[in-house]
C-alpha cells in the first residue's frame, strides 16, 4: 500500500526523522487556520500518489492565511496525471535550502536483502539519476538481521560522498529512517529531497512510503491509512468478502483457483479474444484452493455485479479440493444467488480438470443450468467464453 | 535420485497439530512420505493417530531431529509465528525447511533468509507461500496432490501452485522426477536457478519445465544461468502478460513495476537462452512432448 506524502510525514515524525510541521485538510477554508497555526505563512501541497505535482502546479507558497485559502481553492479538485486532488497538506515554510539529497531503503528482491540508496543529487527523479549518473547513486546492501546502526549509516553516507559538514546529520537521519522502515513494516521509505538548510539543519521535505499488507496483523494502525475513497467499488466489495480481486477493463469475467492459474487464465482469454472482437479479461479473481460453495457464490456475485462483464469463465483445477466438490459449489452458488434474488443472466463457461474431474463434469451436466456450459480444456473454454462475450458486446 | 527429496527423506511437520497441518500430514502419509514426527511445544510427548499411523509430537525441531534423524521439515505455521518457527529449524540445522505458509511479512522472510545465510546456509529453505515439492512415488513434502501423476523423467520448477498441478496433469502420462513449487513471494529461499542446477545434475531428469510469472527478475537471471550451465532441454511458461502495472496479482511478488518484471521481458530472455516458451500451459506441455519424442 502506497501512502500519501502527509501520511509518510506523520510516520517519519513518529520515528524521529526530522520533518517540518504540516497538517492535511480537505476544504479551502481550513487552510486559513492551519496557516495561522504555522505563524501566517505556509506551503500548500496537493496530496496525490503520483510524481511531478510541483510541475503540474500542485505546490504553491502562501504569504498569508488569505493566500493559503486561495491556493487551496486552486489546488483542491485539480487533476494531476489522472489523479484528482481531494486533500492538501498545509506545511511549514522551509528555511532557505542550501543543498538537496536523496535517501531511501527498499527491498532488493534479486539479492533477497534490503538496500540503502543515497545520493547528493536529490530533488529530481532518482530513476533519472540512476540512469544518467549511476556513480552518483550509492547502493549499499543492508542485512535484515543486523539492520542500520549509526556505524552502518556512516558507511552509507561515506559511499554516497556526502560533504563532511552534513555527514553526521545525514547518518543520524538514516538511522531514524531505518527505524521507520522496520517499525512500520515498510517495503519502501524514501526521502526526496532530504535538504540541508542555510541554518545548518537536515530536513526531510518530501517522502514516499509503501507498506507491506502481509504485516497488517501486527500493524493495527495501518488500516486507517488506507485510501478507501480511491478504491474501485467492486474491489472494495471483494476485499470486504476477503476475495483476491483486481478490476480490469475487459468483458470476460474470470474466476479461478490459485494466483498463477488465474494470471494464466487472463492471458489465455486475451489470446482467444484476438479471434473474437478483441474481448479481454474483465478482472482477476483468485478464490484460493478451497473453492467452497460460499466462496464461489461470493465470487460470482462480485463478477456478475460488474456491468462490463458479458460472459464468465470459471477455470478450476481440482487439486486437494476435488472437482465434484467444486461442481457442487458452483451449482449451490447459482441457487444461493437465485434465493437472494440475483439470478444469473450472463453465460458461464466452466472448465474443470484434475482430481475427480469426471465426477464434477457429470454434476454440472446433470444440473443442466441453461446458462452454464462445460468445456473441458482451458484453451477451449477460454475460446468459448471470449466468443460469448463478443456476441453480447 | 530426484532432487531435494526422496524415499529416504525423514520428514517432520511444524504446525502438524493445527487443522491445515493435520489435513496435509494425513495426505502426505497417504503418498508414502516417511513422516517421523510433529513439532508443538504444548503437545510434546503426545502422539497423533493418522488412520493407524502414530506420529509422535516433539517440543522442538532439535528434539525431533535427535530422536528420529529427521532431515526435512514442512511448516504449516500461521504467518505471525512463521519467523520464529523457521529460525528454530535453522538453529537445529535441518537440511531442508519447506515453508508452505502464505502471507508472511517481507521483513520476516528477509530476516529468516539472512539468518540462514549467517548460519552458514546449512538449511535450504523452500518457499514461503509455496505448495512444497514432490518426488512422485517416493515422498511428498507439502500440499501438491500426490495422485496427479507418476514417477517419470521431467523435472518441474514453478512459482505457482496451481500451475504446477496443471502442468503435472498435462504431462501425467510421462511422469516427473521431482516437482518443486518455489513460491510467489518477493523473498523466497530456493530460486529457479537452484532447482535448475539440481535438475541439471540429476541423472534421472531428462527435461526441465520452468514456470514463471510477473514480478522481479528471477526468470531473466534463470535464463542467463540456463545459457551458461544447463545442457538439458528446458521448456518455459510465463504467466501474467495481461497484468496491468502497479497491481498485485494474487501473489505478493506478482507485480509489474514500471518496465521491470513484465511477462514479455521474461519470455524474451528465456527464448534468447534457447528455452522454448509456450503461449498457454497446454502449448507448453506440447513443446515438452515434442522434445521428448525427439
Amino acid at each position: 500500500m502506497d501512502l500519501f506524502e502527509y501520511q509518510a510525514r506523520d510516520l517519519f515524525a513518529k520515528h524521529g526523522v526530522p520533518v517540518l510541521a504540516g497538517e492535511v485538510i480537505d476544504t479551502p477554508e481550513a487552510a486559513r487556520e492551519a496557516t495561522e497555526r504555522l505563524g501566517g505563512k505556509s506551503v500548500v501541497k496537493a496530496q496525490v500518489k503520483v510524481g511531478g505535482r510541483g510541475k503540474a502546479g500542485g505546490v504553491k507558497l502562501a504569504a498569508d492565511p488569505d493566500e493559503a485559502v486561495a491556493r487551496a481553492t486552486d489546488i483542491l479538485g485539480m487533476d494531476i496525471k489522472g489523479h484528482t486532488v481531494h486533500k492538501v497538506m498545509i506545511a511549514e515554510l522551509s528555511p532557505e535550502i542550501e543543498a538537496e539529497y536523496y535517501v531511501s531503503y527498499l527491498l532488493d528482491r534479486t539479492n533477497r536483502t534490503f538496500l540503502a540508496m543515497a545520493s547528493v543529487q536529490g530533488g529530481m527523479d532518482i530513476e533519472e539519476v540512476a540512469e544518467k549518473t549511476p556513480e552518483a547513486l550509492a547502493k549499499v546492501p543492508v542485512n535484515a538481521v543486523e539492520g542500520v546502526t549509526i556505524e552502518k549509516a556512516r558507511e552509507i553516507v561515506a559511499q554516497a560522498k556526502f560533504p563532511a559538514d552534513v555527514a553526521e546529520g545525514v547518518a543520524e537521519a538514516m538511522v531514524t529512517l531505518w527505524d521507520t522502515f522496520v517499525a512500520e513494516d515498510a517495503l519502501l521509505v524514501e526521502v526526496n529531497p532530504l535538504v540541508k538548510t542555510t541554518d545548518g539543519r537536515i530536513l526531510a521535505l518530501d517522502g514516499k512510503v509503501s507498506l507491506d499488507e502481509n504485516a497488517d496483523f501486527r500493524q493495527p494502525d495501518h488500516e486507517a491509512l488506507e485510501d478507501k475513497d480511491a478504491a474501485n467499488p467492486l474491489e472494495a466489495a471483494a476485499k470486504a468478502k476477503n476475495l483476491n480481486y483486481v478490476k480490469l477493463d475487459g468483458e470476460v469475467g474470470i474466476i479461478g483457483n490459485g494466483a498463477g492459474l488465474v494470471m494464466s487464465t487472463l492471458d489465455v482469454v486475451a489470446y482467444a479474444g484476438e479471434n473474437h472482437g478483441d474481448v479481454k479479461p474483465a478482472n482477476f479473481l483468485d478464490i484460493g484452493g478451497g473453492a467452497s460453495a460460499e466462496v464461489m457464490a461470493n465470487g460470482l456475485e462480485i463478477i456478475l455485479g460488474d456491468p462490463d462483464v458479458k460472459s464468465v469463465f470459471v477455470n478450476v483445477f481440482g487439486g486437494i479440493t476435488a472437482c465434484d466438490e467444486v461442481a457442487n459449489g458452483i451449482v449451490q452458488a447459482l441457487e444461493l444467488l437465485k434465493s437472494k434474488g440475483e439470478e444469473v443472466t450472463k453465460p458461464l463457461v466452466v472448465r474443470l480438470d484434475g482430481n475427480n474431474a469426471e465426477l464434477g463434469r457429470k454434476i454440472l451436466s446433470d444440473a443442466n443450468h441453461p446458462l452454464v456450459q462445460r468445456v473441458d480444456t482451458m484453451d477451449g473454454a477460454a475460446d468459448k467464453a471470449a466468443e460469448l462475450a463478443a456476441a453480447a458486446k | 535420485m530426484a532432487i531435494f527429496l526422496n524415499k529416504d527423506s525423514k520428514v517432520i511437520v511444524q504446525g502438524m497439530t493445527g487443522a491445515t497441518g493435520m489435513k496435509h500430514t494425513k495426505l502426505m502419509l497417504g503418498d508414502g512420505t516417511n513422516i517421523v514426527g510433529g513439532v508443538n511445544p504444548r503437545k510434546a510427548g503426545t502422539k497423533v493417530d493418522f488412520d493407524g499411523t502414530e506420529v509422535p509430537v516433539f517440543g522442538t525441531v532439535k528434539e525431533a531431529m535427535e530422536a528420529t534423524g529427521a532431515n526435512v521439515s514442512v511448516l504449516f505455521v500461521p504467518p505471525a509465528f512463521s519467523k520464529a518457527a523457521v529460525v528454530e529449524a535453522i538453529d537445529a540445522e535441518i537440511p531442508l525447511a519447506v515453508v508452505i505458509t502464505e502471507g508472511i511479512a517481507v521483513h520476516d522472510s528477509a530476516a529468516f533468509y539472512a539468518y540462514a545465510k549467517s548460519k552458514g546456509d546449512k538449511t535450504r529453505i523452500i518457499g514461503p507461500n509455496c505448495p512444497g515439492l514432490i518426488t512422485p512415488g517416493q515422498s511428498n513434502a507439502g500440499i501438491i496432490p500426490g495422485d496427479i501423476t507418476k514417477p517419470g523423467r521431467i523435472g518441474l520448477v514453478s512459482k505457482s501452485g496451481t500451475l504446477t498441478y496443471q502442468m503435472m496433469y498435462e504431462l501425467r502420462d510421462i511422469g516427473f522426477s521431482s516437482a518443486v513449487g518455489i513460491g510467489g513471494d518477493p523473498v523466497i529461499g530456493t530460486t529457479h536457478i537452484d532447482a535448475l542446477a539440481a535438475f541439471e545434475a540429476d541423472p534421472e531428469t531428462d527435461l526441465i519445465v520452468m514456470i514463471g510469472e510477473i514480478g522481479g527478475d528471477a526468470e531473466e537471471r534463470a535464463a542467463d544461468f540456463i545459457k551458461a550451465n544447463v545442457t538439458k532441454p528446458v521448456v518455459g511458461y510465463v504467466a501474467g502478460f495481461t497484468a496491468p502495472e502497479g497491481k498485485t496479482m494474487g501473489h505478493a511478488g506478482a507485480i509489474v513495476s514500471g518496465s521491470s518484471g513484465t511477462a514479455a521481458a521474461k519470455k524474451e530472455a528465456l527464448e534468447a537462452a534457447g528455452v522454448k516458451v509456450g503461449k498457454t500451459p497446454t502449448e507448453t506441455a506440447k513443446l515438452a512432448r515434442a522434445i521428448l519424442a525427439g
